[in-house]
């Protein structure tokens, strides 16, 4: 097959791609009887159409970004995360514990104590499935699926039997207190200039894009990045290199868990404030579309997160202004899903054809 | 054009070719691959095409199998213009390819293999008995005996070649392609191929054989085209050419085909393995006692056939898998299991390794050349720009500096390592390990699937390390170059040493029988 060149890899597939699935989506409205047209223009005008609107697209885009750089990196250790979602909500008791255990004199404070345990509970939490993978070859996959269920398990007694404040009915935490309140978007200086009404999207949205940086320069900077990857594309040549094919598992799987742990300063922290159960609303399996529609890249990790931010938002507006369900927007991601993901490789060849054909074109002219 | 390629198909009187390309030109981005090719194949020839690594020999074979589209030219098969958009266009117009990399079902039978893709019909049952009576004629006339219902994981690698052969014949090929096929055969299964191929010749097959093995091209072709850079640069009748002339028309200049090296002078002794055994995770034991000396300027070459406990031996002493026994370097203690018997610690210690397979060990193929530069090496103080960061910058010039004394092409440091020939590979690999004045350098199979300018190039490498006063451990499944290169030759046979020969005092013949476990003195003819 031809090869593409480097700009039509990066732009042009995702972009045909997302077409494709924008038109099949378009298809499905048509047969149950909805104007595509008029849901395009609700879910635009709802999610980015306004400050307000953009004030939750970025919300879900923040929670969106760290689980995303947590399959990120565990991708490039050849190792598939799917754990991101029990990680996102241990890393939410982390948050929970943190605030609630001490009267914090100011956010900055409580943000630092608790980004900390957010990420160590996340990191905990891929710990196991990360040793039992590195020691014992237990498939990660496996083991990391099976370790949502037991958080959600462990959430649900957690929330019910320890956290929950007496006589308070449904299974959450007590509200944060005000000291561990975070500023949103709207309450910061600049910012807010853009964003005059209260929104969900908060000071997190900062951490994240500082992440995705320091994530970026981690694996293609640094040693340990280099064996990460290293090890990611070849176990048998690591060896022969002397990586430490145990410690780069574990270490990889580490900073994975502690990054879909962080999500939860954005949600639990930043927006309801208290604990929750299922905090995490699946951030942790969309975490994974978005790293395979990024390409694995934290920049491009950025751009889909913004993107199912958007598919979130815009979703969300389509169950509130039409009669089209809001499972629709689950229809809608699934066909980006399939069509960025899955199908990928048809979009390529269909490309490489293309490219194929005007390269032999231009061939033919100068020869 | 073509009147070249008409001038040597005498063999085929006025018979159309069985393949004649014209014009074909196919380049990828800048890179031209192939410029402006003619060749004319007569019917029922073996036609060899040699050709440096990247000289294009793989391209011209998938244009004309289907597997690119040539930018520009013409496909005649038996005297008829074809175009052939895709592999199936080729089956069709009687093309077959037998691939370096077998292309079988490891868990079907022969059987199933060879049916896959041509079952007639719903039900399996039907092509498979039509196709055991076919296999079991094929079988007979050209010599290619396989076992029908033997699964493909059970046959030895010669043995999964002929399935390949056979596969292409079950689907009516007139025309066989062969792609380096004796890259992975013992020198009796090579034979016993070539015979095969003859077979298949007399009875009015056109056999094409792509191969940079200029003894291969010498004993079995008719025909020989020769490839360099892109380009067709001669077709010459066998028979009237010598391996130094077309050694010659490869590389574009004159070739030692020997190697040069004077007298060693061993100095005192670097490495001391003693009683070093081996046991894999099967619990078979690979290495079962092996000792030896390497001194300071010495080469010790280690022959066998592949299989015997070398690539053991290399990955004990690599870091790569665990042993017991005693190993010092420079009277230091190696640890062979646990804390230190890895890779990292090998290297600290002086120790460099060139391993046999480049693509699952010595490369990421997916890495740039020079992010492969610091493979192994990452963890060097020079490659670092801080405690935290890799100094990439340096990383690079460092690549360019090696490219350019080791004659990598193209000298582009942020090339993916698998968009680099075999031999330029090869060349990245060995200026990486040597460059980094190791006290000890592993080198296994050197020049495998490696060029002959390549091949003469790493061996004077080889050679100036010797003479740089290091040590060097050989293994090579090829005899010419564990003969040519070693100062001492320790054969291998069953993860034991059989005997230790200087290359001035023994023979192949002694040295085969060593290879085959015979001790030598009471054999006699038994080989």
């Amino acid at each position: 097959m031809d090869r593409l060149p480097r700009w039509a890899d990066v732009v042009l597939v995702p972009l045909i791609s997302l077409v494709f699935a924008a038109i099949i989506s378009a298809l499905v409205l048509l047969v149950i009887g909805q104007s595509p047209v008029e849901a395009f223009k609700v879910m635009v005008d709802g999610a980015l159409g306004s400050a307000y609107g953009w004030g939750y697209t970025l919300y879900y885009a923040t929670s969106f970004i760290f689980t995303g750089l947590a399959v990120t990196v565990a991708f490039h250790a050849g190792l598939f995360n799917i754990g991101g979602e029990g990680q996102a909500q241990l890393g939410g008791l982390g948050v929970a514990l943190v605030c609630l255990s001490l009267p914090w004199p100011h956010w900055t404070i409580a943000l630092a104590a608790a980004t900390a345990g957010a990420a160590l509970f996340g990191a905990a939490w891929a710990l196991i499935p990360a040793y039992l993978q590195a020691k014992r070859g237990s498939h990660i996959v496996i083991t990391t699926i099976m370790f949502n269920y037991i958080a959600a398990a462990l959430m649900v007694y957690v929330l019910v039997d320890v956290l929950r404040p007496v006589g308070q009915m449904d299974p959450a935490s007590a509200r944060f207190p005000e000291g561990a309140q975070l500023p949103a978007l709207n309450d910061l200086p600049l910012f807010n200039l853009i964003f005059q009404k209260p929104v969900p999207a908060n000071i997190t949205l900062l951490i994240a894009l500082v992440m995705a940086v320091v994530i970026w320069a981690m694996l293609w900077r640094t040693r340990l990045g280099y064996q990460i990857r290293a090890f990611g594309k070849s176990e048998a040549a690591a060896k022969y290199a002397g990586i430490n094919p145990v410690r780069i598992t574990i270490i990889a799987m580490l900073i994975s868990g502690a990054l879909a742990g962080m999500m939860s300063i954005n949600n639990v922290m930043g927006e309801a404030e208290r604990l929750l159960q299922n905090s995490s609303e699946g951030a942790g399996f969309i975490g994974i579309a978005v790293a395979l529609m990024g390409r694995n890249h934290p920049f491009g990790v950025v751009l889909a997160a913004l993107l199912f931010g958007f598919l979130y938002q815009g979703g969300a507006e389509l169950g509130l202004w039409t009669s089209i369900p809001i499972e629709m927007r689950i229809v809608v991601q699934g066909l980006v899903i399939l069509f960025t993901g899955a199908l990928d490789m048809m979009v390529r060849m269909i490309l490489g054809r293309i490219f194929g054909m005007v390269r032999s074109a231009r061939a033919m002219r100068t020869a | 054009m073509s009147a070249d390629a008409n001038s040597m198909g005498r063999q085929a009187t006025a018979a159309p070719f069985a393949i004649e390309l014209k014009g074909i030109s196919k380049s990828f981005g800048p890179v031209q691959a192939n410029k402006d090719i003619n060749i004319a194949v007569p019917r029922g020839t073996i036609h060899g095409i040699i050709g440096e690594n990247g000289a294009g020999k793989s391209t011209l074979m998938s244009i004309l199998y289907g597997f690119y589209k040539a930018d520009s030219g013409q496909i005649f098969v038996g005297g008829t213009l074809t175009p052939i958009p895709d592999s199936q266009s080729a089956i069709r117009a009687g093309i077959g390819m037998v691939f370096q990399h077998f292309k079988l079902v490891q868990n079907f039978t022969v059987l199933e293999n060879i049916v896959l893709g041509a079952e007639d019909g719903a039900l399996l049952n039907t092509s498979l008995t039509k196709a055991r009576k076919v296999l079991k004629d094929l079988a007979q006339e050209y010599e290619l005996d396989v076992d029908p219902d033997a699964l493909i994981e059970d046959l030895s690698v010669g043995h999964q070649q002929r399935v390949e052969i056979l596969k292409a014949l079950y689907r009516q090929a007139d025309i066989l392609i062969l792609d380096e096929p004796t890259g992975v055969l013992t020198p009796a299964e090579a034979d016993h191929l070539f015979r095969i191929l003859r077979g298949l010749r007399d009875q009015g097959k056109t056999i094409i054989l792509i191969t940079h093995k200029l003894r291969e091209i010498m004993e079995t072709t008719d025909n020989v085209s020769v490839m360099r850079r892109g380009t067709m640069v001669a077709t010459v009748k066998t028979a009237e050419t010598s391996p130094e002339a077309l050694a010659e028309l490869m590389v574009g200049r004159k070739v030692l085909l020997e190697v040069e090296k004077q007298a060693p002078r061993p100095g005192p002794v670097v490495l001391s393995v003693e009683n070093l055994r081996v046991r894999d995770e099967h619990g078979v034991d690979r290495l079962r006692g092996i000792s030896f000396e390497i001194r300071a300027g010495e080469i010790l070459g280690i022959a066998g056939v592949a299989g015997n406990g070398q690539s053991e031996l290399l990955a004990a002493l690599g870091g790569m898998m665990k042993a017991s026994g005693k190993v010092t370097l420079k009277g230091q203690d190696l640890p062979l299991s646990g804390a230190g018997a890895d890779g990292q610690s090998r290297r600290e210690a002086g120790v460099a390794h060139v391993p046999e397979d480049r693509h699952h060990h010595g490369l990421i193929l997916d890495f740039a050349a020079w992010e492969n530069v610091a493979f192994g090496y990452h963890n060097d103080p020079k490659y670092q720009k801080s405690a935290l960061f890799m100094d990439n910058d340096a990383l690079r010039a460092d690549t360019e500096k090696k490219m350019a004394t080791f004659d990598v092409r193209p000298p582009i440091p942020s090339l993916a390592a698998k968009n680099f020939s075999g031999g330029n590979q090869q060349k990245i690999v060995v200026a990486r390990e040597m460059e980094q004045n190791p006290d000890l350098l592993l080198i296994g199979q050197p020049t495998r699937g490696v060029d002959i300018g390549a091949i003469e190039f790493i061996h004077k490498q080889i050679v100036a390390l010797r003479d740089a006063g290091k040590a060097i451990l050989l293994v090579s499944v090829e005899l010419d170059e564990i003969m040519s290169l070693s100062d001492r030759i320790a054969v291998m046979f069953d993860g034991q040493i059989m005997g230790l020969r200087s290359p001035e005092s023994t023979n192949e013949r002694e040295l085969g029988l060593l290879m085959a476990g015979m001790t030598g003195k009471t054999t006699g003819e038994a080989a």
